[in-house]
């Protein structure tokens, strides 16, 4: 970073915002605005808000676990309460409430950062496994709750509503999913900035010192547990933000919205993505809301495909998808980045041969235990085959087995090259 | 005479059974450079907490200023302008050398819990961080990540990041532990340098940094302070010379 200019000339003509902060957010606002015309199915709208929403949940779920260091096993509580608080608004405005539909999100945010203030106040006293269980427990009461007060929650059925009946926006009635794709944009783009601008503000950057180091804030004149407190309010206000989307997507909240099933799910895509990153969640939203809609398209058991990926990303890159990017930057500094090309093209050939067989497998046995009786008939990667037959499971379990022969092979040369690239100097001794 | 920078009173610490701190009565004036010295075990970690606000007195209280501050946070003691550094280097790790000065500075510069700042814009604030960064020495070593200094330079960020929010109280614990001779000096040299006028409580094991440093030493045994008073005094003092079985002042020559 260079010294700010300090001389009276300069100092004005400094510009607020540097353009190449603003670059990447002009390309994420133009991507959006295209994306419709490229994808423009049903379905693809649906997957793309379905990925907005869930963008601006891992990013409100980061703002806890990344950026303050909490890790919440309930924070569908918040998206699901401004979202069910958003649900009761859009049945009142089709008894009359003048409310403009482009509105809501702004009070879903504040339903959620209510409540936010309301658990937050005991639940943020202390960081780490007391805030975990308290969080925990919460997520049982207020799902418990959402099945005992009928009257708020509707039971099991959950509440429903229509988006169309507010005031129209600029001809806009917000029934076609094109017009709702753009209201979610729109609003995505508003909370992700918001969220990006909130890190690097005092209270921001305090968040990191109380994750890092609490005992050291406490001493430079911070109330650990105020910093955490508004971290949390923060977080829930987005969290109801991204609830009004749903409201507004899916015009129905139910008991789903609120359980721990979607807590640990948010969880998930934060962690795949990265925490450590502000990016990491977008990139684990999209990369799980498209795993989770196109492999469930393919193959029943695509959580037990997801769970496994959320496994090895713990295990073998704590990181995250954005931390593996991340590691790359080195090598590309270095001008080393092509040294890598071929050694990752001889090891994506057993690899991928690892992944697609072990998948048959688990597919094939999966075959032979649920499908219909004498339905012995199979398709695979466009192979039909007898899944109760000897001869496939074996095949697939000797590929499986000669591909991770390959891997471990390889991996030593990968690992030099590795080293090689992220090293200066010319030869790896 | 002026009110004290920090007086103790019948200040007692018990853990369970053990009785820490056995009733210490001290006065410490502004702008005096106090020592703490004692042998291991003999409390002087629990009396730094005590008066910072880590651990709340079993009985006796502390006042800062005249002000009682007994079973006060510590949040709310480095408001009242007493900032103090960890014997173990206590630093934001992950963060560069910048940002921990930086972090140092956010409450006392009046930006406290705001969401509506951005931090790198605020020029006074990185204009102060920076003067900091040249006071410790550091300024080469602005955007270096902090986990990544050595050793002796996480010791001189410590100091920084203690001394940033520019409080009138100073108290460092065991500034110089782990360094080498030169490294010392050097940090013996900061310590003079960045206290200029303040208060300072300095508990450290190196004779020679306190003999050199303070202006009066406390010597601490058994959680009592057996003896209160000037280098050449607290040398002649039999008391201390039987508690240190005159050996180490000797040594320190």
């Amino acid at each position: 970073m260079s010294t700010p200019a300090t001389t009276p000339l300069t100092a004005g003509t400094r510009r607020l915002i540097p353009l190449n902060h603003a670059l990447p957010w002009i390309i994420a606002a133009v991507c959006l605005f295209i994306l419709p015309y490229v994808f423009d199915s049903r379905s693809a709208l649906t997957i793309m808000n379905q990925m907005a929403i869930t963008i601006v949940f891992a990013l409100s779920y980061n703002m806890l676990l990344g950026q303050g260091g909490m890790l919440s096993f309930g924070h569908a509580v918040y998206m699901g309460l401004g979202g069910f608080f958003c649900m009761h608004l859009l049945n009142w405005v089709e008894a009359g409430l003048w409310l403009p539909l482009p509105l809501l999100p702004v009070f879903g945010g504040l339903f959620g950062l209510f409540f936010a203030f309301l658990i937050g106040s005991f639940s943020t006293r202390r960081a780490g496994t007391v805030f975990a269980m308290i969080s925990l427990g919460v997520g049982e009461l207020v799902a418990a709750c959402s099945v005992i007060i009928v009257i708020f929650f509707g039971g099991e059925e959950g509440i429903s509503g229509d988006r169309t009946m507010g005031p129209e926006v600029l001809g806009w009635d917000f029934g076609p999913q094109e017009q709702v794709y753009y209201l979610t944009a729109l609003w995505l783009l508003i909370a992700a900035l918001g969220m990006f601008l909130y890190s690097r503000t005092p209270i921001g950057r305090v968040a990191n010192a109380v994750r890092d180091n609490e005992e050291r804030a406490e001493f430079l004149g911070y109330s650990q547990r105020h910093v955490r407190w508004m971290s949390f309010m923060a977080s829930g206000f987005f969290a109801g933000i991204a609830g009004a989307l749903f409201a507004i997507n899916f015009e129905i909240l139910t008991e789903e919205n609120l359980n721990l099933t979607t807590s640990g799910s948010i969880l998930l895509v934060t962690f795949l993505g990265g925490v450590g990153f502000f990016v990491g969640p977008i990139i684990g939203a999209i990369v799980f809301t498209l795993l989770q809609t196109v492999l469930s398209l393919y193959t029943e058991i695509w959580a037990l495909y997801l769970g496994i990926l959320f496994v090895a990303t713990v295990m073998f890159f704590p990181g995250g998808l954005a931390g593996l990017l991340a590691m790359h930057v080195l090598p590309w500094k270095l001008g080393k980045i092509g040294h890598l090309v071929v050694p990752y093209a001889k090891m994506l050939i057993p690899a991928l041969a690892f992944v697609l067989s072990a998948a048959a497998v688990l597919e094939i046995l999966f075959h032979k235990r649920h499908a219909g009786l004498g339905d012995h008939e199979m398709n695979l990667y466009g192979i039909t085959f007898d899944s109760h037959g000897a001869m496939p499971l074996i095949t697939v379990l000797a590929i499986a087995a000669v591909s991770l022969f390959a891997i471990v092979k390889l991996a030593p040369g990968l690992k030099a090259a590795w080293d090689d690239a992220t090293h200066m100097g010319g030869h790896h001794g | 005479m002026s009110v004290p920078a920090i007086e103790l009173r019948g200040l007692e610490k018990s853990f369970g059974l053990a009785k820490i701190i056995q009733g210490v009565d001290l006065k410490i004036d502004k702008g005096e450079r106090h020592a703490i010295i004692g042998p291991n075990g003999a409390g002087k970690s629990t009396l730094f907490n005590l008066i910072t606000g880590k651990y709340a007195p079993t009985a006796g209280s502390v006042h800062l200023h005249g002000q009682d501050v007994s079973g006060k946070k510590p949040f709310e003691i480095n408001r009242m302008g007493l900032s103090r550094s960890f014997q173990i280097t206590n630093i934001f790790h992950n963060m560069t050398v910048f940002e921990n000065v930086r972090c140092g500075l956010l409450w006392s510069m009046g930006y406290k819990y705001s969401f509506w700042h951005m931090v790198n814009g605020q020029r006074h604030l990185t204009e102060k961080a920076d003067e900091i960064l040249e006071q410790i020495n550091l300024t080469s070593r602005r955007n270096v990540v902090a986990g990544a200094l050595a050793y002796a330079e996480q010791r001189a960020l410590e100091i920084g990041i203690t001394i940033a929010g520019g409080a009138d109280i100073i108290m460092l614990d065991e500034p110089c532990a782990g360094m080498s001779h030169s490294e010392t000096d050097l940090i013996v040299d900061l310590i003079r340098k960045v206290t200029e006028g303040k208060t300072l409580v300095v508990v450290e094991h190196d004779m020679g940094v306190i003999f050199d440093l303070a202006d009066r030493i406390s010597v601490l045994v058994y959680g009592e302070i057996i003896e209160s008073d000037t280098p050449e005094n607290v040398r002649a003092s039999k008391a201390v010379q039987e508690a240190y079985l005159g050996t180490t002042l000797e040594d320190a020559g």
